[in-house]
């Protein structure tokens, strides 16, 4: 049961292929690589295909998105659609700022606070509430959507933004205190711990001075696995705000479904809504590869 | 005692907080759900009145056109193809990465790139893919099964009544298999070196190395990946609704809460929103504590 039960250290990057026994080279392993590099070749076009799909028509005007020659370069190069698409969806691309950095900044505090405890500063059923948390990171949220709704109308947070900075931060709880446990639990010695409780070392004293400054990558995972999902979030804001106060994934929306969209606008307006996240994946890729690991509770 | 608090209270005291906000925030309202569930509340004046579990059988029984069964019946098929699809590619990308290939990285890299991606981003892509028009009129995917001469090939997609949902499943298939290769390479490294070199000393074949010694070891991996992607599946919504829109030949039940509030159908929403969490539950609360117990074992 390892696999299931060691917690991957978040900010790891996967191992790299160990090296193996050299083989004698035979014809029959001299395909097996030809066959294995073709597969992989044709798997990669076949994942950067709507890539390629949504760069190319968004260069096009609108007038030349027709049925002939779709999947071709633009006859002209053109950056209206670009233009067109950030008319639509730069108000919210700022407000969509305004609420995933906020989010992944408090919702890393919380979590680390939280795995510090469950992980080094234990106390008696550490493991049951611990579990009690996590449930929450898997439920469907439409099962707390309605009375949800009702709530933050009711305690009178603004709508928009600030409504969905709060549920974000909320919902976000239980994964951050995952990340931040499983990063204690392999990354701090308790023995640490325990000479600092015997020098008379207070719980706040041990979070501040030993835990918090070893603490960065656990930070770097949980900013990236926030700022992302607040980011790409769409059920939250569709059922928490509108195109006014909205995040950029309702923009889109409404720039995208209509009954005969404008595709080249359209998949400018997707690109546009998918440059920060994909900036972080290229840029912090390996730490990004850290939150997903951990998304799968301890794998 | 009073020493042993004093050891553990602060603790207690500082992850407070979460632990409140989340009671109320998580198992709160999903009590008040189930309450809403159970009662007549159908329109925005509310009545409230008690009804017991008439909005669950109704939703089996009594929903007009059958339209609970024909979500199910959606969610099904989508969840099969997209269960079946990421976990077979996830599994064959890092097989064939296990092996060691030069440039491992960029296929990694780009194999997992859509993760970063929203579904509302890129089911506007596969929207334009995913064009139903076949023949002299045809676009996206099925334009270029034309140009190969596969037109056999060429299909109506998510539009087709009967089995559109498996189209729908190829987006997240699409955005998910990187990560399934991701767990799935994360336990092929996992397995120490030694045990590889051990049995090709004694002469094991590729064949049977993988068959008697790797994959046995990556059943915990394969498990961890099935919950994942099952429960994921069960919730879908955002792709849904950013590639069809909301509309009767693709619902699921995610969608009809969202369809169902839009009528102020309170009661019935929440009775469907509950049956959601269920599934996911039934998904998930062996494998939480099945993973707690294995853990506290080690």
């Amino acid at each position: 049961m390892t696999t299931t039960t060691t917690p991957a250290p978040p900010a790891t990057p996967t191992p790299a292929a160990p090296r193996r026994p050299r083989r004698d080279i035979t014809p029959a392993s001299v395909t097996g690589r030809a066959v294995r590099y073709a597969l992989l070749l044709f798997f990669l076009i076949v994942v950067l295909m709507p890539a390629y799909v949504l760069l190319v028509t968004s260069f096009k005007s609108g007038s030349e998105i027709g049925v002939t020659g779709q999947w071709n370069l633009p006859q002209r190069w053109t950056t209206a659609s670009w233009v067109k698409a950030w008319d639509a969806l730069g108000p919210s691309f700022v407000r969509t700022f305004q609420l995933a950095v906020p989010v992944a900044l408090i919702s890393s505090f919380i979590g680390a606070a939280n795995g510090f405890v469950l992980s080094r500063w234990r106390f008696p059923g550490a493991d049951a509430v611990f579990t009690l948390i996590l449930f929450g990171m898997f439920i469907p949220y439409q099962a707390v959507m309605i009375p949800l709704r009702e709530i933050v109308t009711t305690i009178g947070v603004p709508p928009g933004i600030p409504t969905l900075t709060l549920v974000h931060v909320i919902y976000g709880i239980p994964i951050c205190t995952l990340i931040f446990r499983n990063y204690y639990a392999t990354t701090v010695p308790e023995e640490i711990i325990e000479a600092g409780r015997v020098d008379g070392a207070g719980l706040l004293r041990t979070f501040a001075w030993i835990i918090l400054p070893v603490s960065m990558p656990g930070f770097v995972v949980t900013v990236i696995w926030q700022f992302t999902s607040a980011w790409n979030d769409y059920l939250f804001a569709i059922f928490l705000s509108n195109t006014r106060n909205g995040p950029i994934t309702i923009a889109l929306n409404a720039l995208a479904g209509a009954q005969s969209p404008d595709y080249a606008a359209s998949m400018a307006g997707a690109l546009i809504t998918s440059l920060p996240t994909l900036f972080v994946y290229v840029v912090l890729g390996r730490w990004f590869i850290g939150g997903l690991m951990a998304g799968s509770v301890k794998s | 005692m009073g020493k042993r608090i004093k050891r553990w209270g602060p603790g207690l005291l500082l992850i407070s907080p979460s632990l409140v906000v989340l009671a109320v925030f998580v198992y709160g309202l999903i009590a008040w759900t189930v309450k809403v569930s159970m009662s007549d509340e159908h329109d925005a004046l509310g009545s409230k009145g008690f009804v017991g579990l008439k909005n669950y059988t109704d939703l089996f029984t009594n929903d007009i056109n059958d339209r609970f069964t024909h979500s199910l019946k959606n969610l099904l098929i989508f969840t099969v193809v997209f269960v079946v699809g990421t976990m077979v590619l996830g599994l064959l990308w890092a097989f064939l990465l296990d092996r060691g290939v030069r440039a491992e990285g960029v296929f990694r890299t780009v194999y997992l790139f859509p993760m970063a991606v929203s579904f509302v981003a890129s089911g506007v892509v596969w929207r334009w893919l995913m064009n139903s028009n076949t023949g002299d009129d045809a676009g996206g995917l099925n334009w270029i099964f034309g140009e190969l001469h596969l037109g056999f090939l060429q299909n109506s997609w998510w539009t087709n009544p009967d089995w559109g949902m498996a189209a729908m499943a190829m987006p997240a298939i699409w955005q998910l298999s990187g990560y399934v290769m991701a767990l799935f390479l994360a336990g092929f490294r996992g397995i120490p070196q030694e045990l590889r070199e051990a049995a090709v000393m004694d002469g094991t074949s590729t064949f049977q190395l993988y068959r008697h010694v790797i994959f046995p070891q990556l059943t915990p991996v394969a498990l961890s990946a099935l919950i994942i992607v099952g429960h994921m599946s069960m919730k879908m919504f955002d792709l849904i609704m950013s590639v069809s829109g909301a509309q009767w030949l693709t619902e699921v039940p995610a969608v009809y809460v969202w369809q169902a509030l839009l009528t102020s159908d309170y009661a019935k929403a929440a009775a469907i929103a509950v049956l959601l969490l269920l599934f996911v539950a039934v998904l998930i609360v062996p494998y939480l504590v099945h993973t707690t117990r294995a853990e506290r074992r080690s």
